[in-house]
């Protein structure tokens, strides 16, 4: 159990002051919100078929992202991500604050970038056809791979095109690792701010699922959705994740540096909490997130869960055992809307809750099982769950501001 | 202020484990021997066929097999070997439970082409070969094992399974700076008082042709094949690039005071670590080198020390024309006449390059460095660079007396990490 963030008297309060989201149902907190009460879905069952995909809504990256120098440097994912970040910023009042900017710490929660899909193809072709000579791969590689494509791939060069385009230089790090990523660039980000390591930060992800690289990684192990799109808690024997596109970030501060520079919070940022369940036994994830949950803090009957399950399995089954424990709370599963995002789904579900806590309510359930109920009640605690489709668990408590 | 507290009042972080292979070898003792003795690991690439390439040399680790061949499954293997040796010699936890979390320094991850060529055999001849296609074989069961081990998480989670680490193991990336931000997060989580030991790993096995391709094509390499030994040369004239090699380092961190509590022998402090990004270019330095000026400095103040007690750098010292210069713009701005005099020398004139693996390797050779009382030599050292007067203890290694080091490491997407290691507390 890593306690990065165990309650303690004296730790640091951690607000959240700025959230930028730019998902398959739009950018900005108003459109994800819309999109979300109005339970839109916007899936692709066509374009990757039979595999089904969350495509991202068109977005003018030329408001986030003004050098078209900059987005010709970048992969989808990057382009998307320094978006977000750009939001995030906008949103915590600190865009263009270079004072803030320059003392700012970043986390962010990374995979890696598109491979050039027709210089892989070719090469396979003319190696099926017995081109096969020593150093055939070398020269078709050193012609036909784009100098720049590498930095465009390069997992920290998402941090580092945030840096360049809006000038967060405090420090930069990145965490790999999917699903798990998400949660440890939070718990890390808080833990830091919680001991004075920090005072602000700028954490988050990017996700983009319109690509057949990545799918070809999960089909290894059977794990993408097919055929045709359903609610994750619906998805029965037809289990998997349908790959999503998004970008979401978050700026925490200490509540003193907040204050000090008159920002308001969406919500605070009580507890990150995260374990590595081994996955040997069945019930080991169920265990685990019980475990996570004694963790939290102090929790009232009435928190509402919003949790990034994949629709994987047999991990969503495992999830869906801790659920059955907590039958009264208000559950929404961010994977029904916006796909599975990999190191993107945590920092979502953070924003999301954050979201919904300044809203006053939380977004209806969308949802045909019946696992997700209505609820009028405005929010003051919200859980935030992610549990990777292979190894990885984590929580985060996220409450109204007192 | 007690004495288990630095002068701020935080835990004191010390080394209790340390383990290292590069392409001199395996482990402390056979490293620092060659290391010390100015030996270069660099040869010529036998484990692929080099014919079209430009640079044909790298420090890579072909006495630990492999097969088949992947670099993660390689990483994966150096980082076993390093951390092996660390934890042995920390003696700290039982055989497979290590009391403290993981943090992992480790290259990207994706599937590499020995894999993507397998599917291209399932698919066979007889169909236009595409992604639609590659789709239409991975599933089913066949390549079941790739899903693990092409996952980012995948090293790590190894790691974590054999050496029984607690919590959710971080895999992380700060480019050639991730060795050094892996120990950062360790010496982090100490302070805070939320683990007594931390391991910190970082490992790189990224020497397969496409990697090698994409460094080329940035004009990063040393093409200066023949002899191999003689290609890496930092701060000379005659410099002009890097090369790629591959390694792992480890370390066991623990607080002083549980290192005490269990009579641990302590092998140097991470006094202080410092970093700071630059928005400059995603390849290239602030011309002013503010950023490296801030990192140094941050890294000072984190130990609370001033650049006159430093009496060695290990340098980044990668031996591209940029990198060298900026780092001499960096360390002169901060040491002032002191530059010229304090010794600076660069591991990677021997063992080459180590990418995601650099900042722990080369922490290794720091503490080494301080246990020997010896500074290791920076090898290729014929034509010196005017623009660029450091004393970098030209070819052969010195007896010195060294108490405080600083360890550099600065990478692509504007990562800067510097480290200060010391002999005893400060």
């Amino acid at each position: 159990m890593t306690d990065s963030s165990r309650p303690n008297e004296s730790a640091t309060e951690a607000w959240i002051t700025g959230i930028g989201l730019a998902t398959s149902l739009g950018e900005g907190l108003d459109a994800n919100w819309d999109g979300l009460n109005q339970q839109r879905v916007n899936v692709d069952e066509k374009g990757f078929a039979p595999y089904v995909v969350h495509p991202l809504a068109p977005v003018s990256f030329d408001a986030q992202i003004p050098k078209k120098g900059d987005q010709r440097q970048m992969e989808a994912w990057q382009r998307i991500g320094t978006y977000a970040a750009g939001l995030a910023l906008d949103s915590a009042g600190i865009k263009g604050n270079k004072d803030i900017l320059a003392r700012m710490d970043m986390i962010v929660a990374a995979g890696g970038g598109e491979r050039d899909l027709a210089v892989d193809s070719a090469i396979l072709n003319a190696e099926a056809k017995g081109n096969a000579a020593p150093g055939f791969l070398n020269e078709r590689l050193m012609s036909d791979l784009r100098p720049t494509l590498f930095l465009a791939q390069l997992s920290n060069l998402l941090a580092g095109n945030i840096a360049i385009v809006h000038g967060v230089t405090g420090s930069s790090r990145t965490f790999m690792g999917e699903e798990a990523a998400g949660v440890d660039a939070a718990r890390i980000a808080l833990a830091r701010i919680a001991a004075g390591q920090s005072d602000i930060a700028l954490v988050g992800a990017a996700h983009n699922g319109e690509r057949k690289d990545l799918l070809v990684l999960y089909e290894f192990g059977d794990f993408n959705l097919k055929n045709k799109y359903a609610p994750v808690w619906a998805r029965g024997e037809q289990s998997g994740f349908a790959l999503g596109s998004g970008g979401a970030f978050l700026v925490i501060e200490s509540r003193k540096h907040a204050e000090a520079r008159g920002a308001k919070p969406y919500a605070r940022l009580s507890n990150v909490v995260a374990d590595r369940a081994a996955r040997k036994n069945p019930g080991d994830v169920t265990a685990t997130l019980n475990k996570l949950w004694s963790k939290l803090g102090k929790l009232d009957d009435s928190a509402a869960i919003i949790t990034g399950a994949t629709g994987a399995e047999p991990v969503t089954s495992e999830e869906r055992a801790f659920l059955a424990a907590h039958p009264g709370a208000a559950v929404r599963a961010t994977g029904t809307t916006f796909g599975h995002t990999l190191e993107t789904q945590f920092p979502l579900g953070l924003a999301l809750a954050a979201l919904s806590i300044s809203r006053g309510k939380l977004f209806p359930p969308n949802d045909t099982s019946g696992l997700e109920i209505e609820t009028a009640k405005a929010p003051s605690q919200i859980v935030v769950i992610g549990a990777g489709h292979w190894r990885g668990e984590g929580m985060a408590l996220v409450e109204a501001p007192r | 202020m007690s004495a288990t507290r630095d002068k701020f009042g935080r835990p004191i972080v010390v080394v209790t484990g340390m383990g290292v292979v590069t392409s001199l070898g395996t482990g402390k003792t056979d490293n620092w021997a060659k290391l010390s003795a100015g030996e270069s690991g660099i040869r010529t690439i036998t484990r692929f066929p080099t014919d079209g390439l430009k640079t044909t040399m790298a420090g890579s680790i072909d006495f630990v097999p492999v097969e088949p061949f992947s670099s993660t499954d390689l990483s994966e293997r150096l980082a076993d070997l390093a951390t092996e040796e660390a934890v042995a010699q920390s003696n700290l936890g039982t055989k497979g439970d290590f009391p403290g979390p993981l943090f992992l320094a480790v290259a990207p991850v994706e599937v590499e082409w020995p894999q993507r060529q397998e599917l291209g055999r399932a698919i066979g001849n007889q169909t236009e070969i595409n992604y639609d296609e590659m789709l239409r074989v991975s599933g089913g069961g066949k390549f079941a094992p790739y899903h693990r081990r092409f996952l980012f998480g995948s090293v790590a989670d190894h790691l974590a399974e054999t050496f029984g680490t607690k919590g959710s193991p971080i895999s992380l990336s700060t480019a050639c700076a991730s060795g050094a931000t892996a120990i950062q997060l360790g010496v982090e989580a100490i302070r805070r008082g939320e683990a007594d030991a931390a391991l910190c790993v970082a490992t790189d096995g990224s020497v397969n042709p496409e990697a090698l391709i994409r460094f080329s094509l940035l004009s990063a390499l040393s093409t200066q094949n023949d002899p191999p030994s003689a290609a890496v040369k930092p701060f000379a004239k005659n410099r002009d690039g890097f090369v790629m090699a591959e390694g792992a380092g480890a370390l066991v961190l623990e607080s002083l005071e549980s290192a005490t509590a269990r009579g641990a022998r302590i092998l140097g402090v991470l006094a202080g670590c410092g970093e700071l990004a630059d928005s400059f270019h995603r390849t290239r330095s602030s011309p002013d080198g503010k950023p490296i000026i801030g990192c140094v400095r941050n890294a000072l103040a984190d130990a609370g020390v001033t650049a006159e007690q430093i009496d060695y750098i290990n340098a980044h010292g990668t031996g591209t024309p940029e990198n060298d210069k900026m780092e001499y713009l960096g360390i002169s701005t901060v040491f002032g006449e002191r530059a010229s005099e304090v010794p600076v020398s660069s591991n990677k004139s021997m063992v080459g390059h180590t990418l995601s693996a650099a900042g722990a390797v080369e922490a290794v050779f720091s503490l080494l460095t301080l246990e020997h009382q010896r500074i290791p030599p920076t090898i290729n050292y014929d034509v010196p660079d005017p623009s660029i007067p450091f004393d970098v203890v030209p070819n052969k290694a010195r007896d010195a007396r060294v108490t405080t080091v600083m360890s550099n490491s600065f990478g692509f997407g504007g990562q800067n990490a510097s480290l200060i290691i010391t002999g005893e507390p400060i």
